[in-house]
């Protein structure tokens, strides 16, 4: 397992890198014929590139542990606040208690119920009932939620990667509504109190503003895997939907996934392997 | 013509004096939700859109309704509803300030409004619904304003006004259609995944926005030497007897498609709001007493006996406001989000701070409506004086 996603992994930064090797000179021959000086967008080196980003998670390898793990991994790398963390009086003080209600998340566990609630099944296999299925954004391809922004805040990447731009988001929650898979959390409050260790390679938000996971772009960029995927021993690939040829695409062949709420229409692009 | 508003009674400042006060104590609140966030009201993850968007969506339905004295007079020629065609713009006018407020202090981020126009995003529903809203505003003010101007003068309204007055009546529709689309179009909110949720909306908005402008009608008899006139208030509470059977019934189109279907994603959502759901029942005895209300209101208005009785006509209208307003305010809104996608139940209450920012816009709303009608009815008084 671990052999072939290191290959694919070397696959994918070899073609990156033929791409690389081809940016510069396009961007040179067309800011040449305009001869204006345009910002030229191209991708850093190294970084890891789809047309279409999707992740298979394995259902059977997934344990609490490795669970929590990923959770833990992903929401302190982005910021995410921790309702049941103790603030810092000195630095916070008079700080309101908290309405869990009000929570952010960005990747949890759910009971197969909850994940699948259109799959409910009075005879479902009893190993499904306490296994632990993790949900996310499914950085749809119709994404309902990119629709109904009314500022384009919430927006879709060329790669099928739905990102936010938290400073554009007027926090309206019409997104909220429109997820059909409580993706989405809004930042009721200023998160800030309940972030244990700032980490400074990923900003944190304000009040006011809608936050989900946003598959870390910021490590793709980068050449590296997203946090859920390195914590997840192996439980989690991400990679090309489109490439036939990719890691991913080979798991979607060689096993038997679905995918949450399918009915819908707004295509997922996360993958359960049963 | 505005110096009207300032020569006034006694209980006419008591009253500005009283709104003053509520949106002061609404003022100081939203001052601590706009530092704090949103963070004081009952809202949730779960429950991303609460009090303000349900009063939101109510008063949009007060706005449109008022288009049901528009039509009979400037399609009909109907006389009878000359007088009260000014009050029903102006109802339009102060619902639709009610109704931009309550999107404004519905924001995380108020200050960032202006990027929905900043970034115009046409997929985006709310971007229509910032147009109709804003557009039918503008519609009912410079109409209004331009023709008790006439009226005061004693000339005919400038011509303009008439091919305004025919544009709002699609606006009137629009307002309440897109607000609806913006709920009846997303895939996984099987409560508002309906056809009939526009047709349910507008329904309920020409019986509530009517049955508002009768009682409006007793209190400017009663407050003001201008009679609106009983003739106009009983076609206009024939209206609201028709507009409200027709609520009535699509509920029941509504709740026989999801119990006979027997969809679970579509039935869980009027399951909770009638019954419960898995032993939450917290908008159970709202839900029975709102149908109870419009039921009751739709009984009293067919039967003529009880349709004519004058100290029964303005509490009926009470029934059927106060009806309409629970099932949209509380259970419209609600019912969409519980069960959440995921079918947890998370339930939904407005806290103490939400309620008074909540009175407090709509004491807004009542300021300018009152400034407005007094204008209107001293007008005419002048006028037939």
């Amino acid at each position: 397992m671990m052999k072939k996603s290191k290959r694919s992994f070397l696959k994918v930064a070899g073609i990156a890198a033929i791409g690389l090797g081809a940016f510069p000179a396009i961007h040179f021959a067309s800011s040449d014929s305009h001869g204006t000086a345009h910002a030229v967008k191209s991708p850093n080196e190294g970084a890891l590139l789809a047309h279409r980003w999707g992740m298979v998670i394995d259902t059977n390898k997934i344990t609490d542990e490795v669970a929590e793990n990923i959770v833990t991994a992903c929401h302190k790398a982005h910021n995410v606040p921790d309702f049941n963390f103790e603030v810092d009086e000195e630095k916070y003080p008079n700080t309101r208690p908290v309405n869990h209600k009000q929570e952010v998340k960005w990747i949890w566990e759910e009971g197969f119920h909850y994940a699948f609630p259109d799959k409910e099944d009075e005879f479902l296999a009893e190993r499904f009932h306490d296994l632990p299925f993790l949900v996310t954004c499914n950085h749809c391809k119709n994404a309902p939620c990119v629709k109904a922004c009314p500022t384009g805040a919430t927006f879709k990447r060329e790669d099928g990667i739905v990102l936010m731009d938290f400073h554009r988001c007027i926090g309206c929650r019409f997104c909220m509504a429109a997820c059909p898979y409580g993706s989405r959390s809004f930042n009721f409050r200023d998160p800030r109190p309940f972030i244990e260790e700032t980490d400074l390679k990923f900003p944190t938000r304000s009040k006011g503003v809608v936050e989900k996971c946003n598959l870390c772009a910021e490590r793709l960029t980068k050449g590296e895997q997203p946090h859920c995927v390195e914590a997840s021993e192996g439980a989690i690939v991400v990679g090309d939907l489109e490439d036939p040829e990719s890691e991913i695409r080979v798991l979607l062949n060689e096993h038997y996934t679905i995918r949450r709420k399918q009915s819908l229409g707004t295509e997922p692009s996360v993958y359960y392997i049963m | 013509m505005l110096e009207i508003a300032i020569k006034g009674s006694k209980n006419y400042w008591l009253w500005i004096v009283f709104l003053l006060a509520v949106i002061g104590a609404g003022a100081i609140v939203y001052i601590d939700q706009f530092t704090n966030g949103l963070m004081i009201t009952g809202m949730s993850r779960d429950v991303s859109w609460g009090f303000y968007i349900a009063n939101f969506t109510y008063l949009v339905g007060v706005a449109a309704g008022g288009v049901m004295v528009v039509i009979p007079f400037y399609l009909h020629d109907y006389e009878k509803f000359h007088r009260i065609t000014i009050l029903g713009e102006f109802l339009a006018v102060g619902a639709l300030i009610m109704c931009l407020l309550f999107i404004v202090v519905d924001l995380g981020q108020p200050i960032r409004m202006l990027n929905v126009l900043l970034y115009p995003s046409p997929k985006s529903i709310l971007f229509y619904d910032m147009l109709v809203l804003n557009g039918y505003l503008f519609l009912n003010i410079v109409v209004g304003w331009k023709v008790l101007e006439a009226e005061r003068n004693q000339v005919e309204p400038v011509w303009w006004t008439k091919p305004l007055v025919y544009l709002s009546i699609p606006f009137a529709i629009g307002i309440h259609t897109v607000t609806a689309y913006l709920y009846c179009g997303l895939p996984g909110r099987g409560f508002w995944l309906t056809a009939i949720l526009a047709p349910r909306f507008l329904a309920s908005a020409f019986a509530a926005g009517p049955a508002f402008l009768i009682i409006l009608c007793y209190i400017i008899k009663k407050f003001t030497k201008f009679d609106p006139g009983w003739d106009a208030m009983q076609t206009l509470s024939k209206i609201v007897c028709y507009a409200i059977i027709a609520n009535l019934f699509f509920f029941l189109c509504e709740v026989f498609v999801v119990y006979y279907s027997n969809i679970p994603g579509h039935k869980a959502h009027i399951q909770y709001l009638l019954f419960g759901y898995h032993g939450y029942t917290q908008l159970v005895p709202w839900m029975w007493t709102s149908l109870t209300l419009m039921g009751t209101g739709a009984v009293f208005l067919l039967i003529p006996q009880l349709r004519n009785n004058k100290t029964l006509l303005p509490v009926t209208c009470a029934m059927i406001v106060i009806g309409a307003w629970i099932d949209k305010g509380l259970g419209m809104i609600s019912g969409g989000f519980v069960p959440s996608p995921l079918h947890h139940v998370t339930e939904y209450a407005p806290t103490g701070p939400e309620i008074t920012i909540t009175l407090a816009v709509y004491a807004t709303g009542f300021l300018v409506l009152t400034i407005l009608y007094k204008l209107a009815t001293q007008v005419k008084e002048e006028v037939r004086g």
